[in-house]
């Protein structure tokens, strides 16, 4: 496993050691992660990316506190996932952790200054705030003349911009993104990338990304291959692709 | 979040109509349905209401008002003798056929009342004088008599004379008079000549009305005529409550609206029930969305509920509010009968709350079940 220099420097923001999360029991179970350690810091942005099947998405959802690992420590800001209550765990994410999916996950009956505004609302602000935030952070990734519009209204890409307006309002320390160009065209993808590496790096902030798209891995400050269900070596972005596409 | 559960809801517009047409259907069938076997019973007591009376004395055998055992008259004198006992007087009641001018019949439900005091008079009158019942031949009628004699093209109006069982009736004033369950117009006349109209019999008093003295407890006095043997006395509501048991012991009346009604609360919970758990089923995505974002569980109950408890209000409004325009129209007409009684909104409420809890219920047991990590894959 190659490691990135500097990286020790910045604060540890998520620290996994030997996760372990099976499905099924008995000799049917699946073993999706087989000891995953990965340690990601403040300020950079982590792909990480591997074949489908390899334990990609799984270990998102445990690194964000959507799934409990089995076994192993899963540390996020100091805090031990692991053993957290479910309402614990529930306001940890809350509070903590910004999420932006491959199908944008928007709800379709609200407008999306609505739909950007939860988060805070979820954190107990109050309407006028969060809406005001949420159309703050609109405008910012370029839907400001679009505020009142519905998410079946805006394009694929639009709709990724508003899912990154959500996931930035209310502040999170560690940002969660599922395939976020998956559903994009070439130039969508591009501009969502840029705008994410632009609004939501931060040096008190960690981006994870899991994809499979080779188009963006250039944004990435380092890059964490998976297979088979164990991060199986860390590159920078440059060496990653130098080396493998 | 609650605004925009409520959004969420309005949004998807077929399911949210859909919602509420089963619900308004279920509170418009439980009430109206209801109400139409509340007014049935209520026509089965009109006598008692119409005479207005406190207290009903009559042959201990008899088990509701609109059976009759008759009495000796006097044991209208047994009663004046009780303790405590203010006033008593006779009634006599009875279904009997009257002649009208054209030779046609129609049956009447004539009401003797004692010519002194007239106590038991109709209610309200709409022409002439109830005093005028002490004329000679003289009888009142009430406004379904006139109602049947149109239908026979037959106007009724105060000086008009018809017949009861051969002898002649003139009308000297025409009451409004409650409906009673067999439909029967209500002729009343004083005691004496009710008893020449109808056939003779050997015992014919029908009932001694009566009221407590002023101080006595009206408990204790129908304690003491109750130990008369052979007589039994009930308070107007007593006698009342006992008319509707036994409507409810010896017909099929409850069971045959209870069916409506329980048909009533299965449609709305089949309609309820399912759809709301299609519109939680479809948004089930986007609130383990919320669920990862750090909605609680708590929270999305919250929401559901309100949501379910939403359509639940506004299906309740609707399905009650068409319920008291149809009894508006059912008691300008008439027919058929409608009693709507806040108890009846109140059981209707709680039957939509019922049906509410138990359709967001099954969502949620939907959304609990719910992975957030479901928004990953």
């Amino acid at each position: 496993m190659s490691e990135t220099n500097g990286q020790s420097t910045r604060q540890l923001a998520v620290n996994t050691a030997g996760v372990t999360k099976a499905f099924g029991r008995g000799e049917s179970a699946v073993h999706a992660l087989k000891g995953v350690n990965f340690e990601a810091h403040c300020g950079e942005m982590v792909m990480i990316v591997g074949p489908s099947g390899c334990g990609k998405t799984t270990f998102l959802s445990v690194l964000c506190g959507t799934m409990k690992a089995d076994a192993g420590s899963v540390d996020v800001f100091g805090t031990d996932l692991i053993h957290l209550g479910t309402s614990r765990l529930t306001a940890f994410r809350g509070q903590n952790v910004g999420f932006i999916f491959q199908q944008f996950n928007l709800i379709p009956t609200w407008n999306i200054v609505e739909n950007a505004s939860v988060p805070m609302l979820l954190n107990g602000h109050s309407r006028k705030d969060a809406e005001h935030e949420a159309a703050r952070l609109l405008t910012e990734v370029g839907l400001g003349q679009r505020l009142e519009a519905y998410p079946r209204q805006l394009s694929g890409g639009q709709q990724q911009r508003v899912a990154i307006a959500r996931s930035l309002v209310h502040q999170p320390r560690l940002l969660i993104c599922d395939e976020p160009t998956a559903s994009l065209d070439a130039a969508s993808g591009r501009k969502v990338m840029e705008l994410l590496k632009a609004t939501a790096s931060r040096p008190d902030r960690c981006v994870i990304v899991v994809t499979h798209d080779s188009r963006i891995f250039s944004f990435a400050d380092r890059i964490a291959e998976m297979e088979d269900g164990v991060v199986k070596a860390i590159h920078s972005a440059g060496e990653y692709t130098a080396h493998y596409l | 979040m609650f605004r925009l559960a409520l959004k969420m809801l309005y949004g998807d517009l077929a399911k949210f109509l859909m919602l509420i047409g089963g619900l308004t259907f279920c509170a418009l069938l439980m009430a109206q349905q209801t109400g139409v076997f509340c007014g049935l019973m209520r026509w089965t007591t009109a006598t008692i209401r119409n005479a207005g009376v406190p207290i009903w004395v009559c042959d201990a055998k008899v088990e509701q008002v609109n059976e009759v055992v008759a009495l000796r008259d006097i044991e209208v004198n047994r009663v004046r003798s009780v303790d405590g006992v203010e006033w008593a007087v006779p009634m006599y009641w009875s279904i009997i056929q009257t002649r009208l001018r054209d030779g046609s019949f129609q049956q009447v439900q004539l009401t003797g009342l004692d010519s002194t005091t007239l106590i038991g008079r109709p209610p309200v009158m709409k022409e002439g004088n109830v005093e005028d019942l002490r004329q000679p031949n003289a009888v009142i009628v009430d406004q379904i008599a006139v109602k049947k004699f149109a239908q026979k093209n037959l106007e009724l109006h105060v000086g008009d004379v018809f017949e009861i069982n051969d002898k002649e009736a003139r009308v000297v004033g025409i009451c409004e008079a409650e409906q009673s369950f067999m439909g029967q117009p209500y002729v009343y006349t004083t005691y004496e000549r009710a008893l020449e109209y109808a056939p003779p019999q050997r015992k014919q008093l029908s009932f001694i009305l009566a009221k407590a003295r002023d101080g006595v407890p009206q408990s204790e006095v129908l304690a003491r005529i109750n130990a008369i043997p052979g007589l039994s006395a009930y308070t107007a509501d007593d006698f009342a409550d006992r008319t509707f048991a036994w409507y409810f012991k010896y017909t099929g009346i409850p069971i045959s609206f209870g069916t409506v009604v329980a048909l009533g609360i299965v449609v709305g919970i089949a309609i309820a029930g399912q759809t709301f758990y299609l519109f939680v089923h479809e948004n089930v995505r986007h609130l383990a969305a919320l669920k990862a974002m750090g909605a609680s569980n708590a929270t999305l109950a919250e929401m559901v509920f309100l949501q379910a408890f939403t359509v639940g209000l506004v299906g309740y409004g609707l399905g009650t509010g068409m319920t008291a325009m149809m009894g508006r129209a059912f008691l300008s007409k008439g027919e058929p009968p409608f009693f709507l009684p806040w108890q009846v909104l109140a059981f209707t409420a709680g039957i939509i709350v019922f049906i509410c809890l138990f359709a967001a219920s099954i969502g949620l047991l939907k959304v609990y079940r719910a992975e957030p990590a479901v928004v990953f894959r």
